[in-house]
């Protein structure tokens, strides 16, 4: 899992029926000082996340867990909201 | 999930049997201000996207969970079109 910026939002009306419901939000990684640094990507949010809060997301397969494992094509998704920005200890 | 816009169609009639009736698109990763990168993806469309939209693709074993994916030997699917794209407030 990484830490990442919600830097916006994806709408989208046409689509597979297993992300019906869903909301999709633009994440960027951040670096060691919480700057911006990686490639922003497209990610489910599986937790009430907003525009502008400091996430941690995971990737890959497991990207779906938080959802019908089976049935929610996703490879990105935020799986937790970081309180405070004083608690990221670097 | 990464955007990506559509470039193209590929036709392949000899292919495994599960991607029987499957439509295989080319598409090229997009920034979020819409500029195009390098490269590009085939990837199966699951949502009937045409030419030149902007579209959500997922890639790794995920791309089989999409509906109508289960068992299918892919690994990019499109799974949505992009009405729109919102960062900090611009699109």
């Amino acid at each position: 899992m990484q830490l990442a910026r919600v830097i916006g939002t994806v709408v989208s009306t046409v689509k597979n029926d297993s992300l019906h419901g869903r909301k999709l939000l633009i994440v960027q990684t951040v670096d060691r000082n919480l700057d911006p640094s990686g490639k922003p990507m497209v990610a489910i949010d599986a937790v009430g996340a907003g525009v502008g809060e400091l996430v941690f997301w995971c990737r890959g397969k497991e990207a779906s867990f938080p959802f019908k494992r089976e049935d929610t094509p996703t490879d990105c998704t935020i799986v937790g909201i970081v309180d405070s920005e004083k608690h990221v200890t670097r | 999930m990464i955007i990506a816009r559509i470039l193209g169609t590929v036709v392949s009639t000899q292919k495994d049997e599960r991607l029987r009736g499957k439509t295989l698109l080319i598409v090229r990763p997009i920034n979020v201000d819409g500029s195009d990168t390098t490269g590009y993806v085939v990837a199966v469309d699951t949502v009937g996207a045409g030419y030149h939209e902007r579209v959500l693709v997922v890639a790794g074993s995920s791309a089989r969970l999409a509906q109508g994916m289960k068992d299918v030997p892919v690994d990019a699917a499109i799974v949505g079109v992009i009405d729109t794209v919102d960062v900090n407030g611009g699109t």
